[in-house]
């Protein structure tokens, strides 16, 4: 794979779609997502590609009719942001619920009211407990791995479960970037086409969605956490099997100076980058920190998560969302819960930062650093919840 | 609570689809019923709005007159309201 290409993140994912042979797209434009399927539609406009495109009258029709599609055997792409995943929120349950093995491209945007456009994290957040699986991309390289990965990911026979490929809003959606890209063979190898039992076949009638009383509908939901939990078996085995075809090495997590760390931040998506910048400059002027990048939020990497962080004193963990009345936000929530889980006694502050769209500096991340770094002299905690950049 | 007689997520199709159809018949839904629907048969006209308004299929259709599938009825009394003779009478299960 020699091959670069200038893409924005939303193009970077178009063009993985591209290369996926996917068999129907159902789509409804909202900003900062709408470049995804628009240059999918051109893709299918000059017959790149030979997949059904259906334009609906919302996105909870998109979603509705990619489940539709989904559950004949077909391979289904479909992408949104915000409040299209906020109306969406009923199917994505369905979605889940019925094992349709989709593939969304979520591109973060904070949630009204009040209207905004840019980039955090409320949209999946806010969906988080939908069941799907959820991987976090840093940068358009990333966003376009992790999609071609997510079709086999989500169509093993052992998963079938729906997978977002979340990026940050206008911050990765819109930027440029060089992506290298595989050969349409090389991903055909690797992609193959999707094998399921499932048909339309009038002599073998199924039923889809049926009424599950109190006798029947908890096993379902077991079943579901059993997906996940294969799913965690799936994806270290997929990444294996992409990193082969690639050299590039993904996994649950990406971990930045964590050998002699003593203070850490960990945190989703984009600002991992700038994060890191900040730790190699601290780095070089002697100071002991480290980066936890996840990219996959659910299933939620607890023993790689424990393990990360084993020699570090103090923890800083990042949101862009927020858990209004909560004890501490969605992603440090999980984090303490597995460090609890594994018996850990480390000291884990919680920082909410760049909620719609709110730049984040290199010098807000420095700000962070020295705070985790104060934590693990002294071991105590001033503010186990932090709200960073916003004017008092 | 007869729970385990009952097959367990393993074993249950996933995303619980039904791969055989038909399966509603051998869900006997006639316990549900407070009320029976009783048919004078004398009276009847057969002129099937009742089993053309039946929410369920649990008219059965004869050759003079209908007849009630008391497996299925739920008791929920339109037949007993759209009958123009007056020939269905509702009347309460006991126990």
């Amino acid at each position: 794979m020699s091959k670069v290409m200038g893409l924005t993140g939303d193009e970077a994912i178009a063009y993985a779609v591209k290369q996926s042979n996917v068999d129907v797209v159902a789509a409804y434009p909202i900003t900062p997502q709408t470049i995804i399927v628009e240059a999918f539609s051109e893709y299918v406009y000059n017959g790149e590609v030979k997949t059904e495109f259906i334009c609906t009258e919302s996105e909870h029709s998109a979603l509705s009719a990619c489940i539709g599609a989904s559950l004949t055997g077909a391979r289904v792409f479909t992408a949104t942001s915000s409040q299209g995943l906020a109306l969406m929120h009923e199917m994505l349950y369905i979605a889940s619920g019925l094992r349709c093995p989709i593939v969304m491209g979520v591109v973060n945007r904070a949630l009204s009211a009040p209207i905004n456009i840019h980039g955090d994290h409320s949209d999946m957040m806010g969906s988080r407990d939908c069941g799907w699986i959820q991987i976090y991309a840093e940068n358009a390289q990333e966003a376009y791995d992790w999609t071609l990965q997510a079709f086999k990911i989500a169509e093993d026979p052992n998963v079938l479960l729906p997978v977002s490929v979340n990026i940050d809003g206008f911050i990765l959606s819109h930027a440029l970037e060089g992506v290298k890209v595989l050969e349409d063979e090389e991903v055909d190898k690797f992609l193959s086409t999707r094998k399921t039992d499932l048909t339309i076949d009038p002599e073998k009638p199924i039923t889809v969605g049926a009424l599950f009383l109190p006798d029947y509908y908890f096993e379902i939901k077991r079943q579901q956490v059993e997906a996940l939990k294969e799913a965690y078996k799936v994806i270290r085995r997929i990444n294996e099997e992409y990193e082969k075809l690639t050299g590039k090495s993904y996994g649950f997590l990406e971990s930045y100076g964590l050998d002699d760390a003593e203070a850490a931040i960990l945190c989703l998506g984009s600002t991992a980058g700038t994060a890191r910048f900040v730790a190699k400059n601290l780095r070089r002027q002697g100071k002991k920190v480290g980066v936890i990048k996840p990219w996959v939020y659910r299933p939620f990497p607890v023993e790689e998560v424990v393990k990360a962080t084993e020699n570090l004193k103090a923890l800083t963990v990042l949101d862009r969302a927020c858990s209004f009345g909560a004890p501490s936000n969605a992603l440090c929530s999980d984090v303490i819960a597995a460090l609890y889980q594994s018996d850990r006694e480390l000291k884990v502050f919680n920082v909410v930062y760049g909620l719609g769209g709110r730049d984040v500096a290199p010098l807000d991340i420095e700000l962070i650093f020295k705070d985790a770094l104060e934590v693990a002299e002294t071991g105590k905690i001033k503010e186990p919840v932090k709200f960073m950049g916003v004017r008092e | 609570m007869g729970e385990e007689t009952k097959p367990g997520w393993k074993s249950i199709p996933l995303g619980g689809l039904l791969l055989k159809p038909g399966s509603a018949m051998e869900y006997k839904t006639g316990d549900w019923r407070a009320f029976r629907p009783v048919i004078d048969q004398k009276k009847c006209v057969n002129c099937l709005l009742c089993w053309i308004y039946c929410p369920d299929a649990a008219i059965v259709r004869l050759e003079k007159y209908v007849n009630v599938n008391y497996e299925y009825c739920k008791g929920c009394g339109i037949c007993a309201n759209e009958c123009p003779v007056k020939a269905i009478s509702m009347v309460e299960e006991e126990k």
